[in-house]
């Protein structure tokens, strides 16, 4: 294979069809509509199931009936199109059938606007939908790792019968790069033997998220947390870049790792010490890698598009070992590479301790920032 | 090296486009290559740009504050992009739409009549390319040729026919600012 240029959405939505995905269903919303665009003209060509449902509700209502077919299923959406789906994705997680939902985040809260932004980390690495269960959640950074992680977002979701959501910022969703996708993959044609597929010959199966009797719905809570526990210890994924000698270190995801990796680079000309962690599963959180990094580092700077989601993740697992500082851009800003190269260049020369006041002190240094016309 | 290309004008003059030819030619040379395009609720008349980077080494962000060439298809671009363009770096205006001289002297400035030219050619959408075609004239970050090759290879089936106008666009952009650069010499 060799490599084509190819659109963030777009990439995602044939390397999914190539991973076997036999159902899309969703509602068009910038900035993840060209997912289901591409869809609608390629899942019929290949005698696969398309809906544009009538509203996200509906979507995620056809995802849910048909992964109870055992078939790989998917939708995407975006930041307000996925708070719609919520209670069936809740649904899905509880009735423990595998579905791959992407969301291309865009600024909010509420309606917002169509700029990328990663301010739904909690909603999507904390649950999403409401009741007890853990999401897995990959955050890919460049089209080749969207369709990368796509990929085996569907072997995920199999493996541990779980919901994936692949969370992606507009940039990666219209950005274009060189990448390559993989060989179209054989559908298997026989269904997972808990799939709901007529019952001919053998007892039916029964596929629900209601259990009414406490006792039964905790049996189903204790499978799902033994279930995320052998997640967290087999499927962390990670990208480390100048960290071996590094005195600093970077912690951002997505897009805003990418744009921190350029930083990295050009504070390493200036001879800082200093390296960039992108964490690639949100959830589970690699936990081991950062508590590691923070045993070896002066300090610690974690940038994201939002006000500091994954910060409190990175300092639940710091403990205060190393100050942890924050530089964020909001609603739907992207910080530019000459930003964080500043706040290398500060931190590197920080010597003072940060008392958990980092987003006090970044919200000053953001303001002071914005005033100045940046 | 990390080349930073913005490509800014109205929706409907082609500069998304403009930026894609820069992009499949930078694939075509088995560069690193990242296009982004300012999406929004913008339609024809509105503005449109996309930011390119070419690389040899892989690219982080995909954006960038000071651009090393901007190419300003019209005036809003011109007023938005002339302060952020890298010193020493390149600025090509469309002059059939701007009207104004450029106040920078730091970086290597060229107007280029880019719709007169179109029109000569016989069509007026074609002032993309005559931008794109002076831009590579003042540096190639990657050679006119493969750009004209990787476009043979690209260019939708519908457009085929024309191709050989676009060909031409570039190589008038192209001769426009080798005069340019001769007149400068010679004053």
């Amino acid at each position: 294979m060799t490599k084509q240029l190819l659109k963030g959405n777009e990439a995602f939505a044939e390397a999914a069809i190539r991973a076997g995905v036999e159902g899309f269903f969703g509602y068009p919303i910038t900035p993840s509509t060209e997912f289901l665009e591409y869809m609608s003209r390629r899942m019929p060509e290949l005698g696969r199931a398309f809906v544009q449902a009538e509203s996200e509700v509906a979507a995620i209502n056809m995802v849910y009936g048909a992964a109870c077919t055992g078939k790989r299923v998917m939708t995407a959406s975006s930041s307000p199109g996925i708070s719609l789906m919520s209670e069936g994705i809740s649904y899905i997680a509880g009735t423990e059938v595998p579905v791959v939902i992407v969301n291309v985040m865009r600024g909010g809260p509420g309606l917002g606007n169509i700029a990328p932004s990663q301010g739904d980390y909690f909603q999507m690495t904390k649950g999403g939908g409401h009741g007890d269960y853990f999401p897995i959640v990959l955050a890919p950074a460049s089209v080749q790792e969207a369709i990368d992680y796509i990929t085996l977002a569907f072997d995920l979701a199999e493996k541990y019968r779980s919901i994936v959501h692949i969370v992606v910022d507009g940039n990666i969703g219209q950005m274009m790069e060189p990448a390559e996708l993989p060989p179209m993959r054989k559908i298997p044609k026989e269904a997972p033997e808990w799939a709901v597929t007529g019952a001919k010959g053998r007892e039916p199966n029964i596929l629900t998220s209601i259990y009414i009797d406490p006792v039964d719905e905790e049996v189903v809570n204790i499978r799902l947390l033994k279930r995320w526990l052998e997640i967290e210890k087999n499927e962390v994924r990670y990208k480390e870049y100048a960290l071996d000698d590094a005195e600093i270190a970077v912690i951002g995801f997505g897009t805003a790792g990418r744009v921190a990796s350029s930083a990295v680079r050009a504070a390493r000309e200036e001879g800082i010490k200093v390296g960039l962690f992108r964490p690639i599963s949100l959830s589970p959180f690699p936990k081991k890698q950062i508590e590691e990094i923070s045993k070896r580092v002066r300090r610690i700077l974690v940038v994201e598009m939002n006000s500091g989601m994954m910060l409190e993740d990175v300092k639940r697992v710091v403990q205060g070992r190393v100050p942890v500082e924050f530089y964020g851009r909001m609603g739907g800003v992207t910080p530019f590479p000459d930003e964080i190269l500043d706040e290398i260049r500060r931190v590197d020369s920080n010597t003072a301790d940060v008392a958990d006041l980092e987003r006090e002190q970044w919200l000053d240094r953001l303001e002071a920032r914005i005033a100045g016309g940046k | 090296m990390e080349t930073s290309i913005i490509i800014s004008g109205f929706g409907g003059q082609g500069t998304l486009f403009a930026g894609q030819v820069l992009a499949y030619a930078a694939l075509h040379a088995e560069k690193h290559v990242t296009w982004i395009p300012s999406y929004g609720p913008e339609m024809r008349g509105g503005t449109a740009r996309c930011t390119v980077i070419v690389s040899d080494e892989e690219i982080g962000s995909p954006l960038t504050r000071n651009p090393y060439a901007v190419v300003a298809l019209n005036l809003p671009s011109l007023d938005k992009y002339e302060p952020l363009v890298q010193s020493g770096g390149i600025l090509i205006a469309n002059s059939s739409l701007i009207n104004r001289e450029m106040e920078r002297t730091d970086v290597r400035g060229f107007y280029i009549p880019a719709a007169k030219i179109a029109e000569e050619i016989g069509n007026p959408r074609l002032s993309n390319m005559v931008m794109i075609g002076a831009l590579l004239a003042v540096d190639p970050v990657i050679p006119l040729e493969v750009v004209k090759q990787s476009l043979n290879e690209h260019i939708p089936e519908r457009h085929r026919k024309t191709l050989t106008m676009n060909f031409e666009a570039m190589e008038r952009g192209a001769v426009f600012v080798q005069e340019t650069l001769l007149t400068k010499k010679s004053a």
